[in-house]
């Protein structure tokens, strides 16, 4: 084989375009000086369909075959195979950013949706239609802070429980706003309300809780963490998911002005991480939202439409006056949430949520039989995940236990987080089998 | 010519559209959960329809929209080609889909191919080493401005506060300097479309951080000056980064690593075929030289000698830019179709692409000015209004290109056909702008007409911001 298998032109296609053009050889359209010209080789060999597909898999099937516990925020429920055959429709994910609606009014009704879905869930009057992860849109939350309240300070507060990664995520985003990100401590998981009030002043611009926390604790005090944000004339902003916010305390109820997350808890596997970055505040705040919007308008016929709307907030326009750099974003991820919300529907959000609930009671309880565990280590309830005490070093029984088939997270010395979902709820019993084994 | 009818996806009674899911069944629960009360909310309403509505609502939505594979997409500086399907493959298996918490030793495969990417894109870049973290092109951006930030801090010359940007470059770029708390200096183009080597040297100075440039232009012009753009830049302390927006257009042949380029973003939704989504997700790895190889986000990852993969923390790591590793599947699908097209595939997509883009030019009635093209060229629609010409084009069942930008040409229609399409795609693309350029204000002022939606109200939308099914009457 030689060329692009893509490419479809046969030699006298070629050579006729080439005559039109006027030139003799496809070279002399480069118009590179000799001097940078590329005469070498990347030394990539060609290969057949066939055997791309073999390399790849070739590569990926070296992943030992687990059975994950791990969640600390980033999860995976079962994917309906309806999600998967429809995003798949090449309409969808050949297209590109919905530049002339006219064309891509299906695309538009799904971040509409996307977006409403996410109104109701938090109880905001503004979503927008993604950001990429939990982190970035964290970030993007603080920045809009910053603007909002620009006279009143640079500090954004956020619990010790928030990942180490995202909080990296924050400080890189924020730096250039001079904002400067500082942690404040919780109590047995859950935020500390009179240290927060100890560190919170006037210069805070965004305080920062989680629901559930990523360590898998269900926030009790979130009414008394917004008021304290107001009354510092801060922004409160919550991090959740759609499937928890599909039970627990609505948003809006708690003060929250911004919610951030991750929305690939539905629709998407684990994929190494890959996100959908929940964006949504109050509409005071309309003209200050990072990323995409979708409106809803009429066409000259007066048909209801969509449209991209808002636009001179983005950086195609505005460029550096714009709310955020975002162009891409994880429209068709977005699309694979919506179609997984809506294939549960409400009923089938609340009983996934009810048992992100139970299954963690239920397995932190089996755990706290086995001798060397004590779960769930904090004395709260839990959403998906807890963190039990193993007398053992942590380390060492992740380890043993990766050995026997599966993956949890050591997170200090002694202390490992379990993350059960509709996903490996069936491997729980060898799981409990496999402790049993080595926290002794 | 005969115009394409989108409206053949219409119900019979055309006036009719796509019910929201809203305005389909909607149920309101009431929250019953094992939970306190005071922990759980009232209720949640949402639509609640079983499965074959539900297919028939989101296939007839996809019946709406247009895509790569509903005709052709000349889209300037979005490089829309072709996405080949067997890249959906091999991202769909279950070990491309471990979560990122797995111990390295557990995921090798996974490392294997992040190493092997991280390989082959500095090869293709000439840089000596890359990240695949950004998930995004303006994502790269900014770790490319963290990078230089990064850089400059450590060599004691943290003083240096702005970036230089062309006219003619993205916004992202503008946007991403702005985001990492630069001052961003404008410099405009000269009259042969290109960087302006007087206002260039003007706008250097010691307090330079870095030349945000994209080459090929977004003209679709090579700078030719690129080695005395690199020398000047580097006089002046800076470093030189490069907009890997438009890198379908010199694949094989050049680099910009050769070319004095010390930071790049690859675009693999642009130049390596994995899908625009609709939007996203994309991929921005992040290409340096050794100099900056240290500062690059956490984790990376190397070989070891016994010939393990390993996650690292690089010395003087700038930190993280994504929560985890970024768009991981995306980079599976670039990795599968750079492996499929090698050396010959790549080199001969660039060909394409260029030899396309001329091609077109060529055809096209429209004045376009300047020249030659690598894969794209901006014509302009003179006295008609380039947003209208572009409605219009939807007529004639082509995606029109893009419009109004660069703001260089007036009435700017910004084309890029890629190598996908055929002679015979292009001649009929060609049709439709020259069909378009003889007709009437009038009649562009009321196009689209055979598309699903007629023209739409944007200003009303703006106005009067609707933005959830809450917000409808």
């Amino acid at each position: 084989m030689s060329g692009s298998p893509y490419a479809p032109h046969t030699e006298a296609e070629t050579d006729a375009m080439l005559d039109a053009v006027g030139v003799d050889s496809v070279e002399e359209l480069f118009d590179i000086p000799d001097s940078v010209r590329f005469d070498g080789e990347f030394g990539i060999d060609a290969k057949s369909e066939q055997a791309a597909v073999a390399e790849t898999e070739r590569r990926l099937a070296k992943n030992d075959d687990l059975a994950e516990f791990l969640g600390r925020g980033h999860y995976e429920h079962y994917v309906p195979s309806l999600v998967d055959h429809l995003s798949q429709r090449s309409e969808f994910i050949t297209s590109y950013t919905q530049y002339q609606p006219e064309v891509t009014q299906g695309f538009l009704q799904v971040l509409f949706e996307y977006q409403s879905l996410l109104v109701e869930l938090t109880g905001l009057g503004v979503a927008n239609c993604s950001m990429y992860d939990e982190a970035t849109a964290l970030a993007e939350a603080a920045l809009l802070a910053k603007r909002v309240r620009a006279t009143s300070g640079d500090r954004v507060l956020v619990p010790d429980y928030v990942r180490d990664g995202h909080v990296s995520v924050l400080e890189n985003y924020t730096a250039g706003a001079d904002v400067t990100v500082e942690r404040y401590p919780t109590d047995d998981g859950n935020v500390d309300l009179d240290a927060l009030a100890d560190v919170a002043d006037d210069d805070v611009v965004l305080v920062y809780a989680e629901n559930p926390t990523t360590v898998g604790t269900i926030e009790e005090s979130l009414d008394a963490v917004g008021d304290l944000a107001d009354d510092h004339d801060a922004l409160f902003c919550l991090g959740s998911d759609p499937v928890a916010m599909s039970v627990l305390q609505r948003p809006a109820d708690v003060g929250a002005d911004v919610v951030v997350g991750d929305a690939s808890v539905l629709g998407m596997p684990t994929s190494y991480g890959m996100g959908l970055g929940v964006f949504a505040c109050k509409e005071e705040f309309l003209r200050q939202v990072p990323g995409r919007l979708v409106g809803a308008s009429e066409d000259a016929d007066g048909t209801r439409a969509y449209t991209l709307t808002l636009q001179t907030r983005e950086q195609h326009i505005r460029k550096e006056r714009a709310t955020s750099n975002i162009c891409t974003n994880q429209a068709w991820v977005a699309l694979r949430a919506a179609i997984h919300a809506a294939s549960l529907g409400a009923d089938g959000l609340v009983d996934l949520a009810n048992r992100m609930v139970e299954l963690p009671r239920d397995l932190a309880a089996r755990l706290d039989d086995v001798r060397g565990v004590q779960a769930p280590a904090n004395d709260r309830h839990h959403f998906r995940e807890f963190l039990a005490h193993t007398d053992q070093p942590a380390p060492a029984i992740a380890a043993d236990l990766e050995a026997e088939g599966f993956a949890v997270n050591a997170v200090d010395d002694h202390h490992v987080q379990i993350c059960v979902t509709d996903a490996n709820e069936h491997a729980t019993d060898a799981l409990v089998a496999a402790f049993e084994e080595v926290a002794n | 010519m005969e115009y394409y009818d989108q409206a053949r996806y219409q119900p019979a009674d055309a006036d009719n559209y796509e019910p929201l899911l809203s305005e389909k069944d909607q149920t309101s629960v009431d929250v019953d959960s094992p939970l306190p009360d005071d922990l759980t909310r009232d209720d949640v309403t949402l639509p609640s329809l079983e499965e074959p509505e539900l297919a028939r609502h989101y296939v007839r939505l996809s019946q709406q929209n247009y895509g790569v594979d509903s005709g052709p997409y000349p889209l300037g500086s979005c490089t829309m080609k072709y996405n080949p399907r067997f890249t959906e493959d091999v991202a769909a298996v279950d070990d491309a889909s471990v979560h990122p918490d797995r111990s390295g030793d557990s995921v090798q495969g996974t490392l294997q191919l992040q190493y092997d990417l991280q390989d082959y894109l500095g090869r293709i870049g000439g840089m000596d080493a890359v990240t695949l973290q950004p998930p995004a092109g303006a994502a790269g951006e900014f770790a490319g401005i963290l990078l230089a930030e990064a850089y400059h801090e450590a060599n004691g010359e943290g003083h240096r506060d702005e970036v230089v940007v062309p006219d003619a470059a993205h916004g992202t770029n503008f946007a991403s300097a702005a985001l990492g708390g630069y001052d961003v200096v404008e410099i405009p183009s000269g009259d042969d479309g290109r960087v302006d080597i007087d206002a260039l040297e003007a706008a250097l100075g010691e307090n330079t951080a870095a030349l945000m440039l994209t080459n090929p232009n977004t003209l679709g012009l090579f700078e030719r000056n690129i080695e005395q753009i690199s020398e000047m830049v580097h006089d002046a302390g800076g470093l030189l980064y490069y907009d890997g927006a438009n890198l379908n257009a010199l694949l094989g042949r050049a680099r910009p690593g050769d070319m004095g380029f010390d930071i790049m973003h690859f675009n693999v939704h642009k130049t390596f075929a994995t899908p625009h989504g609709g939007g996203g997700p994309g991929a921005g790895p992040v290409g340096v030289t050794e100099d900056l190889a240290e500062f690059l986000p956490d984790p990376h990852v190397r070989k070891t000698e016994s010939g393990q993969y390993e996650r690292y923390t690089p010395e003087r790591s700038v930190g993280k830019v994504h929560g985890f590793e970024g768009n991981w599947l995306v980079l599976v699908k670039a990795f599968a179709y750079i492996d499929r097209l090698g050396d010959d595939g790549l080199s001969d997509a660039s060909a394409k692409a260029v030899l396309n883009a001329n091609y077109l030019a060529e055809q096209v009635e429209y004045d376009v000015p300047l020249g030659p093209f690598h894969h794209e060229f901006v014509a302009s629609a003179g006295d008609q209004d380039a947003a209208d010409v572009a409605k219009r084009m939807l007529d004639y069942g082509v995606h029109p290109p893009t419009t109004k930008w660069p703001e260089l040409v007036d009435e700017a229609l910004m084309t890029e056909p890629t190598e996908v399409e055929t002679k015979s795609n292009l001649d009929d693309l060609a049709d439709a702008f020259n069909a378009v350029a003889g007709e009437d204000d009038e009649t562009l002022a009321n196009a689209p007409t055979r598309t699903t939606a007629r023209l739409i109200d944007q200003t009303t939308a703006a106005r009067n911001p609707r933005l959830s099914w809450h917000d409808l009457d």
